[in-house]
């Protein structure tokens, strides 16, 4: 086989292409640029590591099922961890996102990762209204009977239906779960690759 | 060939100065292992609420006058299910955002039919109850305009609907079956066959719970339970938990506008706040395009508390 065959086939060229636009050294930095050095930071990686945390309790309540956690004190403490990641998840995205927003952290070429954080987040609320409508007790009915209005008014939920619970089990477990986690993905390796924005030039603030 | 002027909410200046060691993996593993003993701290402490669903069982026997009377307004057209409109049916145009009646384009695809998936229906699935399959026959072979009167003639008089002995009353005449068919109903939701009935049309096996879900969310007494736990509109509702939890926080925008006009009287709130949380979504997506919106954030000033050491490094210099 000739190396300009070799050259030619599709994998050879999208190894090329990943491993021109992210090198060992900026997928996994061992530098950072000396201002990053705030405890804002702290919030992106904090998100991530909450949605690890969500899909693992997540995982262990789906290992027995949807109705464990309503007869088992076993399975309401893990139901509890889930719940707590959410907010926890929640809440270091929300800063973080403020975060980036003061930083105007779209600057440099860097709007796609801005907007892949921004559809991250509402694909997580989306993913964490179906885990409250797929509960099956008390919250669920009155969340599912009371957003069916919002949802159907704008004509969607005729093809999403928020009181059929099958439905909203399977986008919280699947559909939206796998969106969310690609979408992360993207997001942290176009962070890789275009690195964190640096700071405003002094007097930013006063130029038109 | 001119160089671009250089834009300060667009561009970014390109770093000349140093770098610092810093270990990504160590970072990741240390905010893993305390967002999983934060975790595991309010887990312990805080628990997680569980308040069991309702049935229409125990609503039929803590309310069965407004059980009776919801299941009567599935039968005279009044309940909100039942003049709904799309997905569900087309008795109405449904919410409209300005001339856009977006539910009624879409059309009817979840299709109920109250007055046969709520009480018809479920009263047929009753074994052995001769005088029941009688007054079905009776309601079965009347012409519309008969059925309409003997509802209405029963709608008037149950404005007095009291349940004593176990039993329905109503004091009506030339009510044709409609007596026997709320009480039978009633009876039945007592029993627990109602939920059943309800939540088996599809089949054995089912998930969806459309069919029980409308006809609970048409009595009072869902709402009146949902209210005691701060969860109605006006109590901030959609981001609030049964019990003191945090609930879904993130939604406080959304559960904002229905507490103020014009969204808390519109007969269109639902479309209108849908409408303008589409817009707030898209201009925090659209953010780094949208000129004035983008600058917020250098003519504000906060990135100095973000960067302050190197802002404080250049002033030295």
């Amino acid at each position: 086989m000739s190396t300009t065959e070799i050259d030619r086939q599709w994998t050879t060229r999208l190894r090329k292409r990943v491993a021109g636009k992210l090198p060992p050294e900026k997928l996994l930095p061992d530098t950072q640029p000396t201002y990053v050095s705030s405890w804002i930071y702290v919030f992106g990686v904090t998100t991530m590591a909450a949605l690890i945390v969500v899909i693992a309790t997540g995982c262990v309540l789906a290992i027995r099922g949807p109705q464990w956690w309503h007869t088992s004190s076993v399975g309401l403490f893990v139901n509890s961890t889930h719940l707590w990641s959410v907010e926890i998840f929640f809440f270091a995205m929300v800063v973080h996102l403020w975060g980036k927003y003061f930083m105007a952290a779209w600057r440099g070429g860097r709007a796609m990762t801005w907007m892949t954080g921004v559809v991250t987040f509402l694909t997580s609320i989306a993913a964490a209204f179906t885990g409250y409508a797929s509960q099956s007790n008390f919250d669920s009915q009155w969340i599912t009977t009371q957003a069916k209005d919002g949802i159907n008014a704008t004509g969607a939920g005729a093809y999403f239906n928020v009181l059929n619970l099958g439905q909203m089990l399977m986008w919280h477990i699947v559909l939206l779960p796998l969106v969310a986690v690609l979408l992360t993905m993207i997001h942290v390796l176009l962070v890789r690759v275009k690195g964190v924005v640096p700071p405003f030039e002094v007097g930013a603030e006063v130029r038109r | 060939m001119t160089k671009k002027a250089f834009r300060p909410d667009v561009d970014a200046p390109t770093w000349r100065g140093g770098h610092s060691p810093y270990d990504i993996i160590k970072e990741g593993s240390i905010a893993l292992l305390v967002v999983a003993v934060l975790t595991v701290v309010f887990s312990v402490v805080f628990g997680s609420p569980d308040e069991h669903a309702i049935t229409i069982k125990t609503w039929s026997n803590a309310a069965p006058v407004d059980f009776a009377t919801t299941a009567l307004n599935e039968l005279n057209g009044t309940s909100t299910t039942a003049q709904y409109g799309a997905p569900y049916n087309k008795a109405s145009t449904g919410q409209q955002l300005g001339p856009l009646t977006l539910a009624k384009w879409v059309g009817v695809r979840i299709g109920v039919n109250t007055v046969n998936d709520f009480v018809i229906d479920p009263l047929k699935s009753q074994p052995s109850q001769p005088i029941l399959m009688a007054d079905l026959a009776q309601w079965k072979s009347a012409t519309g305009s008969t059925r309409s009167g003997w509802v209405t003639n029963y709608t008037t008089a149950a404005a007095q609907m009291k349940f004593v002995n176990n039993q329905i009353v109503v004091n009506t005449t030339n009510a044709g079956p409609v007596p026997v068919m709320i009480e039978d109903l009633t009876q039945m939701a007592r029993s627990g066959a109602l939920d059943q009935a309800l939540i088996t049309q599809a089949g054995f096996y089912t998930t969806n719970y459309t069919l029980p879900l409308l006809f609970l969310s048409d009595g009072t007494y869902l709402a009146n339970l949902a209210e005691h736990q701060h969860l109605a509109g006006y109590q901030y509702g959609m981001m609030n938990e049964t019990g003191n939890y945090p609930g879904q926080a993130w939604l406080w925008l959304y559960s904002f506008w229905y507490q103020i006009p014009p969204f808390n009287t519109s007969p269109n709130a639902d479309v209108l706040v849908w409408g303008l949380m589409m817009l707030a979504s898209l201009g925090l997506l659209l953010a780094p395009f949208i000129p004035g919106i983008r600058s917020i954030p250098r003519k504000s000033r906060v990135y100095r508390l973000v960067w302050r050491e190197y802002y404080r490094d250049q002033k030295k210099t």
